[in-house]
């Protein structure tokens, strides 16, 4: 019922959470049945934490002042900070937190990759986790590109660290880095079709009998979400 | 090339050169192979060791290129105990989650409890809730663990060496840390106690003597591993030197852990971001000054001792703490069934089934939604990392307000201090690559997950 009313879908977000990909359909994880409950037409936005306004607190600001032209946005969630900074900023940025004395985040903890189909135009995300000896301190780094053009720098120059988890992000999730040294698959077989850990690609599995009843493999279970 | 034509230990000619199948004592078909054909008997051999070779601790592939018995460059292969695990936890529920996660570095399985947990504890924002005796026994139960993984590393990694006695008193030891996780949760391994909200259990009764009457022994068997190994001078020439790398190295490629304070620097986040209330507990960071095998073996072993001293607080906190809550008052997210032994083992609680099923037509809609369905998490993600006895293990987690994961990644230890195999055995003997992959202990469930 939801998909041939255009109004029901622009829902509003909600007061001081701006951030809105995709949206939450139904409520039992029924679909296509004839629910008559209405639970089954409702429909809500997925929303992120929003964008952060200065001052943020802390030593935040310090470490935003030390990061400022190079960051798109800042999100603060839960006591975590996160810089949102573009692929081309990347570079720039990492080799900023290594060498400013003000900033001194020695240790790259790794890339992870998330995707987020609905996010049209920024679906695959690396997110970086820095830590700095130093002052005690851990940001994270987050840089979205396209699925239709993967592209970002590698960070093997400035923290070796990241060598196999650039290669883990790329054998996951397709990321490309570019001016990694051997950007080749690390933990599936070279020769593996596609990139396993993408939302599009199915878990597989098969249906388990037991006495006599049959469970569907886990990603054909009813879903909640 | 070999000649006898056997099926498994044969030769074969390839683009890339000649590939000899090595089973031991035809060292001399090899050096005569690689002279045939006009060939340079001198051209350099590139050996793959593993990934079933038994001193690569685990399914770990080397590929080493010698010159004589000299390493000129090594690389490690890895995957083949890829399992899909962060894959499979975005098909499960939150708490089915820990089910999962608690699978991947087999020999420090709360660890990675821990911090999935401790991750979506902060998204639910109930990290002040959790109730004390949940924190407390999670401490007791991290550090017993610390000791068993610990155990493991130096027992095999004696075993590697050809230290037998080390190795089986190593597991000697490590088997009466079993023994307790028996007792404590039902299971040897793979426990999936530490649930998001608290544990899943009460401690039994007994189970606080037992674990003094453990503390004890170790007291008195610890030493024994120190006047075996420490000054032992055959275990000093293999380990003395071999795998060396210094603090630049190990933050330029991110180790920490027991690598790390091999170089002095006192990097624990026990103690400098502590969860779990370790602030509370006293004890002391574990470093040697000498950065290679033999410091990260004494950084080991000093820290069962202080490990040790954490389990007797611990216990001294459980003891005054008896029947407090294990699990957060929030009836949304804790787990509402029990488990109890029955005459046929562990199973159900007898008397949740009988409130559910014949007092409680509620208390059944609310254990069926909470069981099927699972709570759900606020959007956004944390990373809470924690101090597993490989070093900084931590769990991305990504909600996207549903009731599973949407993206659950783990920084495993192991995983990123693999890296340094090549630095720290590069230009050295062979002999010493093993020596110097078993201080960095890695283990291949949480490298390749």
């Amino acid at each position: 019922m939801t998909d041939d009313n255009p109004e029901i879908t622009a829902v509003p977000a909600e007061t001081g959470e701006v951030r809105a990909v995709g949206e939450r359909q139904g409520m039992f994880g029924v679909k296509g049945s004839g629910d008559t409950s209405g639970y089954g037409g409702l429909v809500a936005p997925v929303v992120y934490p929003a964008q952060a306004q200065r001052p943020y607190g802390g030593w935040f600001d310090a470490v935003a002042d030390g990061l400022d032209p190079l960051i798109d946005a800042v999100v603060i969630h839960r006591g975590e900070i996160t810089f949102h900074i573009s692929a081309a900023n990347l570079v720039a940025a990492a080799k900023l937190l290594r060498d400013d004395p003000k900033l001194r985040f020695e240790l790259c903890a790794g890339v992870s990759g998330v995707h987020y189909p609905a996010d049209t135009g920024r679906e695959l995300h690396a997110v970086y986790s820095f830590l700095s000896m130093t002052f005690n301190r851990r940001i994270r780094v987050e840089v979205s590109v396209p699925d239709a053009d993967p592209h970002l720098p590698s960070l093997c120059g400035v923290y070796p660290a990241v060598d196999w988890h650039e290669r883990e992000a790329f054998d996951m999730y397709g990321l490309i880095f570019d001016g990694h040294p051997a950007l080749t698959r690390i933990l599936m077989p070279d020769d593996w079709p596609g990139h396993p850990q993408r939302k599009d690609y199915p878990l597989g599995g098969i249906a388990v009998e037991y006495k006599g009843g049959s469970i569907p493999p886990p990603d054909q279970r009813r879903s909640y979400s | 090339m070999s000649t006898t034509e056997d099926f498994y230990a044969g030769s074969s000619e390839t683009t890339d050169g000649k590939v000899f199948t090595v089973s031991g004592q035809d060292w001399d078909e090899i050096a005569a192979g690689l002279g045939e054909d006009g060939g340079d008997a001198q051209e350099r051999v590139v050996v793959n060791m593993g990934p079933q070779h038994p001193s690569t601790h685990g399914v770990l592939r080397l590929i080493l290129e010698l010159e004589g018995e000299t390493v000129t460059e090594a690389r490690c292969g890895i995957g083949y105990l890829h399992t899909g695990i962060e894959k499979n936890m975005e098909y499960r529920s939150w708490v089915q989650g820990t089910t999962f996660c608690t699978r991947m570095d087999y020999l420090s399985p709360f660890f990675n409890e821990m911090t999935y947990v401790l991750g979506v504890e902060r998204l639910l924002d109930i990290e002040d809730d959790i109730p004390e005796k949940a924190q407390v026994m999670r401490v007791l139960l991290m550090e017993l663990n610390r000791i068993s993984s610990h155990l493991v590393c130096i027992a095999t990694g004696g075993m590697e060496i050809g230290a037998l006695t080390v190795m089986t008193i190593g597991f000697r030891e490590r088997e009466l840390v079993l023994d307790l996780f028996e007792l404590i949760t039902g299971l040897r391994m793979n426990h999936a106690f530490i649930r998001p909200g608290g544990v899943a259990q009460d401690l039994p009764p007994g189970a606080l003597d037992e674990i003094r009457g453990f503390v004890a022994l170790m007291k008195k068997r610890l030493p024994e591993y120190a006047a075996l190994c420490n000054a032992n001078p055959i275990f000093k020439a293999r380990l003395d030197g071999v795998g060396h790398l210094d603090l630049e190295g190990c933050l330029a490629l991110g180790l920490t852990g027991p690598v790390l304070r091999s170089t002095g620097y006192p990097w624990d986040l026990r103690k400098t971001s502590p969860y779990s209330g370790y602030e509370t507990y006293d004890f002391d960071v574990q470093t040697w000054d000498t950065s290679d095998s033999y410091g990260r073996f004494r950084v080991r072993l000093n820290e069962m001792h202080e490990s040790l001293k954490i389990i007797e607080q611990a216990a001294d906190r459980l003891a005054k703490m008896e029947g407090e809550p294990v699990m957060v008052a929030d009836k949304k997210i804790a787990w509402p069934s029990q488990l109890a032994i029955g005459s046929d083992g562990m199973g159900n609680s007898l008397d949740h089934i009988r409130h559910i099923m014949g007092e409680s037509m509620e208390a059944l809609i609310h254990h069926f939604k909470l069981v099927t369905e699972g709570f759900r998490v606020p959007a956004g993600q944390a990373y809470v990392p924690i101090e597993s006895p490989r070093g900084e293990l931590g769990a991305h987690v990504v909600s996207d307000g549903g009731t599973r994961p949407f993206r659950a990644h783990f920084r495993d230890p192991s995983f990123n201090n693999l890296q340094a195999m090549g630095v720290m055995s590069e230009g050295s003997m062979i002999a010493d690559v093993i020596v110097a992959i078993a201080s960095i202990d890695p283990v291949m469930g949480g490298v390749d997950r």
